[in-house]
């Protein structure tokens, strides 16, 4: 892990926001860094929208963990990585990072009804937007190491294994937490969609 | 063991491991979990009640029989049980009742933003707030210890943060559940005939004055002493906010928020220079504390609408040394919520859509249609106001609203609320046409079973209301069914209904695309001929979110295939998305809709 610059009054909690679209399998996602860390023996709250969100609208979810939490919800300014699971929601959360914060953006434009209708434009260069305003920015093609490992729909757990080389947790860990995680016929594909996305 | 838990798991679990084992509730974000969860325990009986009013009354019920009854809902859902509410207040509970009100600040998924804080007062009823799935459990055991000992119904507010956060839990083996129910007569304590109540309605003070010394020895309100310059009065998911923040003041964290234990609050101003109040929506601490004649500080800074995070007690009480990102400079398309793919609403609201009708909505998935393109939907009150607002309008609208007034209505909502208004408006010879909107399930919450769907919460089947049948012994004469899917059908039965001037109702059945026990498929997902295509936008009219419009500006002149002379781009659809529902194929006046080939 990083060394965090101290910076009370919660200098020992980290946080990660999850933000994506909805059916992207960012709650599931969520919930298995949560189990992860809680295996690690460290608190950990995380906090996510339901309803209406769940129809094609926008889907996130904040992790915080450290020795003790208090708030489920990060705020503004203050996320420390952010885990966007598509280009359009990674630009729409920018406002929770401080200049230090690391970015992992999924290669995929989901476009918005206002895309699709013709009466604004999916803002193009956004990555080249987010280079520009942040230093460390991952760019996973989730969609293809997802179909490499046998299951297009395990894009959500390339993403978690991208972000579990900026966290401090054995693959053990994760390995165990996975394995729980899946059935039987989706538990070997999103094995090997995790470590195709912590090795990638 | 420690497990991860929302809050909503954590409600209920805290009931099964008290020995709670009987459950009524109706669906709605942010409480509908904890009804299903609670339903899954061994020994358990749960059921969804058509709506609050009627499971509040079931649980009344069970109560009475000494059964510890647990009833959940969401904020709004108290406004439709308050009538039992208010007078179960004055004939106590006998055995235990615990009601939850799930409150959505911010109206992450309701109509309003209500502080239900306010019916603890109203009704005279105590009420707890846990702030975090850990006090949520052991809160609704206080509760239910709580409403046996002081023989009242016992309230447990949560909010959507704390319902859909999640944090860690301690399990506790359950309580074995200990028969005491059996029947009882006792009618000076339950027939609230006038002379009985004004008896009952001094309990109630008595009661009240009890729980008040309660509430200075509860353990759950406590003193937090540390820097003595700064005092928080707080209670719930803003507790956490405000330590997040500001981890050096004092703090007195209030469990019950209503009765409040004035003495102790008193020993902790005396404790502070300065006292803030933390708290979302109303000032119901707030104002409380300063009737006591204690100098507090709390709207002033802290706003009154929306749920708070650690941001805006930051801003308002502890400004921190920003540290700005510069931000790129980009317009952002906003992401709706949107019908799905597939959605067997699209078809009506497309329809509606076009008539020059207004559209009476209700609560639901279909609310959606409001929205650019389908734009088929023109009011949002409360669960099942489509109807009795339809009748109304058309009503006072006389000659100038025949023909021009629709209520819609989704299957669950209709009957939660529907079934009276619709027979009100043909006792009173109304001619707004009624449309129920019947996906077959509660789709808008996560696929609850209700009255027609011939399941129950536990999954054991049962009988299914026929809304036919209803319709007609309620005195509609002219029923018909269509498939949304059917444009055709859609819009000619549409016509017919709104030309008669009696009363009538249209059933628009089709199942909810995401319904795995009622969906079958209809057909293969559909691709844009762009040989055929002439860009006329038709299917774009139908807000589908796999249909996207592919202007021509900016690509080679090789890859553009125009069919008429101005053609500025072409629509093109996401077959992995595309569900084969048709509609757009039946809008597209060109052909140019069609089949993807097999490979």
């Amino acid at each position: 892990m990083t060394a965090m610059k101290k910076k009370p009054p919660e200098a020992d909690v980290r946080s990660v926001l999850m933000a994506g679209v909805g059916g992207q399998g960012i709650l599931r996602a969520s919930d298995i860094l949560c189990l992860v860390i809680m295996e690690a023996g460290l608190d950990v709250k995380k906090s996510e929208v339901h309803g209406m969100a769940q129809r094609g609208g926008c889907v996130t979810s904040h992790v915080r963990f450290g020795a003790k939490v208090y708030s489920p919800i990060e705020r503004k300014g203050n996320v420390d990585i952010l885990l966007a699971f598509e280009k359009l929601e990674a630009l729409r959360y920018l406002d929770y990072l401080k200049p230090e914060s690391r970015i992992i953006v999924n290669e995929l434009e989901l476009y918005p009804p206002a895309v699709n209708l013709g009466t604004m434009g999916y803002p193009a260069h956004a990555l080249e937007l987010i280079r520009g305003a942040f230093g460390t920015v991952k760019v996973v093609r989730a969609h293809e190491l997802a179909v490499r490992a046998g299951n297009p729909r395990a894009e959500n757990t390339v993403l978690l294994g991208v972000l579990s080389q900026w966290l401090d947790f054995p693959v053990s860990l994760w390995e165990k937490v996975l394995d729980r995680a899946f059935p039987p016929k989706t538990r070997q594909a999103n094995i090997e969609a995790f470590h195709l996305g912590r090795n990638g | 063991m420690k497990v991860l838990m929302s809050g909503n798991e954590a409600i209920a679990r805290g009931a099964y491991e008290c020995g709670a084992r009987f459950g009524a509730g109706y669906p709605g974000t942010p409480s509908t979990e904890i009804l299903e969860e609670f339903a899954k325990y061994p020994g358990v009986y749960a059921e969804w009640a058509p709506n609050e009013k009627v499971a509040l009354e079931v649980g009344i019920g069970a109560a009475l029989a000494g059964a510890k009854s647990l009833v959940t809902m969401k904020h709004v859902g108290v406004n439709v049980a308050a009538d039992p509410l208010f007078t179960v207040s004055y004939t106590g509970t006998n055995g235990a009742l615990v009601i939850i009100t799930a409150d959505d600040p911010s109206l992450h998924s309701s109509q309003n933003e209500q502080d239900n804080r306010n019916y603890a007062r109203f009704a005279k009823i105590p009420m707890l707030e846990p702030g975090d799935s850990e006090e949520a459990k052991e809160f609704v055991k206080i509760a239910f210890t709580m409403s046996a000992k002081f023989d009242t119904p016992v309230f447990l507010r949560s909010t959507t943060r704390v319902s859909h956060s999640k944090s860690l839990v301690r399990e506790a083996d359950p309580a074995e559940d200990e028969d005491r129910t059996e029947l009882r007569i006792n009618p000076s304590k339950y027939v609230m005939v006038p002379a009985m109540a004004r008896l009952r309605r001094l309990e109630v003070e008595k009661r009240l004055q009890a729980l008040r010394d309660f509430a200075e020895t509860f353990p759950g309100n406590r003193m937090e002493m540390k820097n003595r310059e700064i005092g928080i009065i707080t209670a719930g998911m803003p507790y956490n906010y405000a330590k997040e923040v500001m981890p050096d003041c004092s703090y007195l964290k209030l469990g019950l928020v209503y009765p409040l234990p004035e003495k102790m609050i008193r020993k902790f101003a005396a404790q502070v220079k300065k006292i803030y109040v933390v708290e979302e929506l109303d000032p119901f601490l707030e104002e409380q504390i300063k009737a006591m004649g204690i100098e507090v500080t709390g709207k002033s800074l802290l706003p009154y609408t929306n749920e708070f995070d650690p941001g805006v007690i930051a801003g308002a009480l502890a400004p921190l040394p920003a540290t700005p990102v510069k931000l790129p400079e980009v317009t952002i398309p906003p992401r709706p919520p949107n019908l799905c793919p597939g959605c067997p609403h699209r078809g009506l609201f497309y329809v509606l859509g076009k008539m020059k009708v207004f559209v009476a909505g209700d609560i639901g998935c279909y609310t959606l249609s409001f929205m650019k393109p389908l734009e088929g939907l023109h009011s949002c009150i409360c669960m099942g106001a489509s109807v009795g607002m339809a009748h109304g309008m058309s009503k006072a609208l006389g000659d100038k609203g025949k023909g021009r007034v629709v209520g819609v209505i989704g299957d669950s909502t209709f009957i939660h609320s529907g079934i009276t208004p619709l027979l009100n408006l043909a006792y009173n010879n109304g001619t707004a046409v009624i449309v129920i909107c019947d996906n077959r399930t509660t789709a808008m919450t996560g696929m609850q079973e209700h009255p027609a769907t011939g399941f129950t919460l536990q999954g054991k089947e049962t009988k299914a209301l026929d809304f036919q049948a209803l319709a007609q012994v309620l005195g509609i004469d002219s029923v018909r069914v269509i498939d949304p899917y059917d444009l055709k059908e859609t819009r000619s039965v549409m016509r017919e209904e709104l030309a008669r001037s009696a009363p009538s109702l249209v059933i628009s059945r089709r199942s909810c695309v995401l319904f795995k026990r009622n969906y079958r498929e209809t057909g293969k997902p559909l691709r844009v001929n762009v040989h055929k295509c002439i860009g006329c936008k038709n299917c774009l009219d139908l807000g589908c979110p796999p249909i996207a419009w592919r202007s021509f500006q900016g690509l080679p002149e090789g890859e553009i295939i125009k069919n008429t002379k101005k053609q500025e781009g072409n629509s093109y659809i996401d077959a992995s998305l595309c569900t084969g529902c048709t509609l757009c194929r039946q809008v597209c006046k060109v052909g140019a809709i069609e089949e993807v080939e097999e490979k």
